[in-house]
């Protein structure tokens, strides 16, 4: 099995009811266990790529082979199926596993290179590596485990929200709303602060009229990552927990 | 899609909490600060065209009891004249369920940050006096605070001390809001203006325990609407008074305050509400009266502390006194040479 599209920032994959990948990924229907499989390595391939990177102070070609072969067992292996959401969360689960399968390689070392009809996953390692450059990350100034329990969660943080975002780009275009993404761009990606007078002026808008379309698309975003972050929760209640530390709040 | 940056990602993260106030008269300036029961953002009132500070709790409201009740107490404490107290000028509910209230925005430095600047113990207690100035004529309106705390008080621009987010204020006494002219409770059916019912729903509803962990009374702790009354605000202000004082291990230059201080602090703070002082008024006296270098009524000295005190008090004169005398001996003694 081959792939040949990117698997990332599949936006407008979700269907409309509560869905879980854990459930779709056991799916007989191929369909959609290829969407549920799609959400999740969107969601995790980087911060695990990022993770063998720094925890295992791998090169950028052994991280990339480890990544890849990393996914293709969890498909080969079922490993998902193993997954018991009252025990863990599923990044903690899918971090463990990391931790196992790289340590295993290493051990075996020189085992046979994947390739030929193995499943190659398409992914694009140049982004992760230049999102790793940009952050600058001295693996020594991540002394502890727990340090690194910390980074992959940031970077499946970082992971969703880029999807959110950009489900959010695509979304603002197909209602026509370009100008109301340019606003949320402006105000929470840019790297400098911007109060809503000066992207009043920058975009010759009323005051009120960045604060309706920023609320719009805070709301928008807002229900768009959750909505991945539902899919990748077994459970309502994994999910409202979820939901609470991602974004805080009593709701 | 480009990398989003930490500072991205934090601000993404707080989207997920910033108020939705497009169908309100505010336009949101920005984030001031969070609390434990909330946030605080700075807003522009578009009919009056004044900055304003709103707060966000994180409870919802399903049933519009709780913005019944904030709506209810802000109408009261709008009442509340006294240059000490900043009132609520409007609640409402967000399209996510979320309660906000609406209060003056003031410039300056809460307490907690302003207190490092002020070496000085009996400066300090000064400002002390003026917050209990403030909630003492809240209670004699029949009106509890409820959460009094270091980032709850506000020193302005011009040293004014303002006790701020009466927000989660009790009304004690039904009767406040006629003797404001209220006429809330005058129809009828009457709605529960406070108290018990009101409490409990809260609590049942919102989930919350009304106060901040720390400077909350015992009482409030447990839950027990009935048993709040204005000790339990002297309650919080015998810790505040500890943190003023630089008796808490927080407080910017924490040190060993003095024993009769401390005792008042005790008696402040005493887990049985019928041991500590029955009024802000009185807490006020005996922290009024260690300023001026009188006993207090929370601590029985020995002799040799009166003695101390004593002499710390009429030093000036002491000295003369004992000047006076000891030239009058030399003379004496001297002139029989």
């Amino acid at each position: 099995m081959a792939r040949s599209e990117p698997i990332a920032d599949h936006g407008g994959n979700f269907p409309p009811t509560r869905w879980s990948v854990i459930e779709a990924v056991r799916s007989t229907d191929s369909t959609e266990r290829t969407r549920a499989l799609d959400v999740l390595f969107a969601a995790y391939w980087k911060p695990v790529y990022k993770y063998v990177r720094l925890k295992f102070s791998k090169p950028p070609d052994e991280a990339q082979d480890l990544t890849q072969g990393f996914f293709v067992e969890l498909l080969e292996r079922d490993l998902l199926s193993r997954f018991d959401p009252g025990k863990s969360r599923l990044r903690t689960y899918l971090r463990l596993c990391a931790d196992s399968f790289v340590l295993n390689e290493i051990k075996h070392a020189g085992r046979q290179k994947r390739g030929g009809d193995a499943i190659h996953l398409a992914l694009d390692f140049s982004a992760a590596e230049h999102e790793l450059d940009a952050q600058t990350i001295d693996p020594a100034s991540i002394a502890s485990p727990e340090k690194f329990d910390e980074f992959f969660e940031k970077e499946w943080i970082r992971s969703l929200f880029s999807s959110a975002v950009e489900d959010l780009r695509r979304f603002c275009k197909s209602r026509g709303k370009p100008c109301a993404f340019s606003l949320f761009e402006s105000y929470y990606l840019a790297e400098s602060d911007v109060s809503y007078a000066q992207l009043a002026e920058r975009h010759a808008l009323a005051s009120t009229d960045v604060t309706n379309q920023l609320a719009w698309a805070r709301r928008e975003f807002r229900g768009l990552a959750q909505q991945r972050l539902r899919a990748l929760c077994s459970t309502e209640d994994e999910f409202v927990r979820e939901s609470k530390s991602l974004f805080g709040g009593n709701f | 899609m480009g990398f989003l940056s930490d500072k991205a990602i934090a601000r993404l993260r707080n989207a997920g909490t910033v108020p939705d106030l497009t169908a309100t008269r505010y336009d949101l300036a920005d984030f001031v600060a969070r609390g434990g029961m909330g946030a605080i953002y700075r807003a522009r009132d578009r009919v009056l065209g004044r900055i304003v500070a709103i707060k966000v709790l994180d409870a919802t409201d399903p049933d519009g009891m709780l913005r019944e009740r904030l709506r209810r107490e802000a109408r009261v404490l709008a009442q509340l004249e006294h240059p000490g107290v900043v009132p609520v000028h409007d609640a409402g509910v967000l399209p996510d369920g979320r309660v906000f209230y609406v209060m003056k925005f003031v410039e300056g430095s809460r307490l907690d940050q302003f207190i490092a600047a002020v070496n000085f113990l009996p400066e300090r207690l000064r400002l002390f006096l003026r917050i209990c100035d403030a909630v003492s004529f809240a209670h004699s309106h029949g009106i509890l605070h409820r959460d009094l705390k270091p980032s709850n008080i506000m020193i302005g621009a011009f040293g004014e001390v303002l006790v701020m987010d009466w927000g989660l204020a009790k009304i004690l006494r039904p009767d406040t809001s006629r003797a404001f002219g209220e006429t809330l409770v005058s129809s009828a059916p009457p709605p529960p203006v406070s108290g018990d019912t009101t409490e409990q729903t809260t609590r049942t509803h919102g989930g919350m325990v009304m106060g901040t962990p720390g400077f909350m009374s015992p009482e409030q702790e447990q839950g027990s609407p009935p048993a709040v009354d204005q000790r339990s605000d002297v309650f919080s202000l015998g810790k505040l008074l500890e943190f003023v004082s630089g008796g808490r291990p927080t407080t910017p230059g924490a040190t060993t305050i003095p024993k009769s201080l401390r005792a008042i602090c005790n008696k402040a703070t005493v887990g049985d509400r019928d041991e500590r002082y029955a009024s802000v008024a009185d807490l006020a006296w005996d922290v009024s009266r260690y300023l001026d270098g009188q006993s207090v009524s929370a601590y029985r000295e020995n002799f040799w502390e009166r003695a101390l005190r004593f002499y710390n008090r009429h030093q000036v004169a002491i000295l003369l006194i004992a000047m006076y005398l000891l030239m009058r001996t030399v003379f004496i003694f001297y002139g029989r040479r």
